[in-house]
């Protein structure tokens, strides 16, 4: 028997991500938790969902217990409709055939800039972090959902450096910047569901997650939150949902 | 001496046409084939994180004391934390860096980036992929639409921003990147270097079409009959290939399509040891897996049959339904 009341923080993420996602989209995932995320969704309400993989791969079926250690694994490209050369899918993005990226994050601003790069500055970092991966290109050029832990180290008001942009410094500075499609969507964490004002293009609470209230979603930010008018209440994670993901990920891998 | 950003088209030509392009064998050894890599040269990498890295071919650089090497790849995992850790490389040219995933922070990179004077030169994923492309195609940059607006780009002056002549737009451009030399593991191709790929093929084509030279190691080589048989099969034509080394568990520790996943329980010790301890462990590692063994199978014992056969069982099990 799955308990429903007792759930890890990665695993709310995966399951309220995967919630974000609708059938016969396609959706460009990295690897950890927008991936199980994605899978989640193609197993519960999205069976025509379409994951594609950095590594070149079209149309994944992951199978339960086989999670891919990156997206650029064999076992990425389990019953997939095609595999292709990673150049040739990431220009996909490029073309316009994704609607949601959807990966994870080290660090965000008040503009849903993600930084995987440095920790302080770049000619003399305190930690050289992996770097963008195809991080940068996924934000650059579609709707991107971000799945990640909510800390107010994490949470800050500007990142040390802008990996993978969001909407630069608001308003209508992505678009100046020359990037004219795309932009952050959606944040997912153990604490609420963020959009961003169609405006200001500042990050802006859409639903809190159960038993959280707007203090406690604030006190953990390092910048000032917007608050939606009709913010809402996310329903708990199901049975149905946590069952299905502890399938997918029976060793723990992205979900202890 | 500071080689161009972007290489002179006739000097590339050049290359080329002084190349012996016949139909001839190559067939070496690792120790032979590895004197093509020079000191200083840029060397493309190809397979991407833990997936067809050439490490037979990086581990025998490293035995043979490479100084001074510039290293690009699509995606490096532990391959980057030995060429920096065995000092020959000074620069990695990738868009991610780390030992894989499933571990966090590379401590190896993170301590020669801080602190020991190597160069991590960070680009887009994409970018990657689009450099070596020009590199392939012969002409001296592309243009994209990603790494605008963002600190990527700032640290890269290499990259130049540019207003489209048709539409106006804001665009990229990304300089070509025509390796030296290209090191490349397949599953197999034939003693002239006509080369099948399985799989995820990630930026091998390209990459092999932007180098100068190019070395495959190959889990097997088949007849040049076997390649006629399929040639819709073939991604590498043999005239880009000047070494053909045959290595079973060449890209091992790492994973081989079709062949064997990535030995985990060896990456998984070898993560623990390094970032406890990112020099000592390093020099210890490389001791005891890198110059110690006397050829590539002593090295394959150490990681253990029982480590090999699970990996190949699950390698192979791609095929199984």
């Amino acid at each position: 028997m799955t308990d429903s009341r007792r759930y890890t923080a990665a695993e709310t993420l995966a399951i309220l991500s995967a919630r974000q996602l609708e059938d016969g989209q396609v959706v460009f995932a990295g690897v950890g938790v927008p991936l199980l995320a994605a899978t989640l969704a193609q197993r519960l309400h999205c069976p025509g969902l379409t994951i594609l993989f950095e590594g070149g791969v079209i149309g994944a079926f992951v199978e339960p217990g086989k999670l891919p250690p990156s997206t650029n694994d064999q076992r990425c490209t389990k019953r997939a409709n095609m595999v292709l050369g990673s150049a040739d899918v990431l220009l996909l993005l490029q073309r316009g055939y994704v609607d949601v990226g959807f990966m994870g994050g080290a660090q965000i601003d008040q503009y849903g800039n993600l930084n995987s790069s440095f920790i302080g500055s770049p000619a003399a970092p305190k930690t050289r972090l992996p770097g963008t991966g195809g991080g940068n290109d996924i934000a650059s050029l579609t709707n991107m959902i971000v799945a990640m832990k909510h800390e107010k180290r994490r949470f800050v008001e500007k990142v040390d450096f802008i990996t993978s942009p969001g909407f630069i410094q608001g308003w209508k500075t992505r678009a100046e910047s020359g990037l004219p499609a795309g932009g952050m969507f959606r944040v997912i964490t153990e604490l609420a569901v963020f959009g961003f004002d169609d405006e200001t293009r500042r990050m802006k609470v859409l639903a809190l997650n159960p038993g959280v209230d707007r203090a406690q979603v604030q006190d953990n930010t390092g910048f000032e939150l917007l608050f939606d008018e009709a913010l809402s209440m996310t329903e708990p994670p199901t049975g149905r949902e946590l069952e299905t993901l502890r399938d997918l990920d029976p060793h723990r891998l992205f979900t202890a | 001496m500071t080689a161009p950003l972007v290489r002179d088209y006739r000097s590339l030509r050049q290359g080329i046409s002084q190349r012996d392009r016949s139909l001839r064998e190559k067939v070496m050894s690792l120790h032979n084939a590895a004197t093509l890599v020079q000191d200083g040269m840029s060397v493309g990498v190809g397979g991407s994180t833990m997936s067809r890295t050439p490490m037979a071919m990086i581990w025998e650089l490293m035995r043979q004391r490479r100084k001074h090497l510039s290293c690009s790849r699509s995606i490096v995992s532990t391959d980057g934390d030995l060429l920096f850790g065995s000092d020959i490389a000074d620069e990695v040219v990738t868009s991610w860096f780390a030992q894989g995933i499933l571990w966090g922070l590379s401590k190896v990179m993170r301590h020669h980036v801080e602190k020991g004077g190597k160069r991590f030169q960070e680009w887009s994923h994409m970018a990657m992929g689009m450099r070596f492309r020009a590199g392939a195609m012969g002409v001296p940059f592309l243009p994209i639409r990603s790494m605008l607006g963002s600190d990527v780009l700032k640290q890269r002056p290499e990259a130049k921003e540019f207003d489209c002549p048709f539409t106006g737009e804001k665009l990229l451009l990304v300089p070509a990147l025509n390796p030296d030399v290209a090191l490349i593991h397949v599953q197999r191709c034939d003693p002239y270097g006509n080369a099948h790929i399985d799989g995820l093929q990630f930026m091998d084509i390209d990459l092999a079409m932007a180098a100068d030279r190019v070395i495959l190691t190959t889990e097997r080589i088949i007849s040049n009959d076997q390649i006629r048989r399929a040639p819709d099969q073939t991604k590498i034509p043999f005239f880009c290939v000047d070494a053909v080394v045959e290595v079973p568990f060449g890209a091992a520790p790492h994973e081989c399509f079709g062949v064997y996943e990535p030995m985990m329980r060896h990456m998984e010790a070898y993560v623990a040891k390094v970032n406890a301890e990112p020099l000592e462990g390093m020099r210890g590692y490389l001791e005891r897996h890198v110059y110690g063994p006397e050829t590539w199978t002593d090295f394959l014992s150490l990681i253990g049959l029982d480590n090999l056969l699970e990996a190949a069982n699950k390698g192979r099990s791609i095929y199984n339904d």
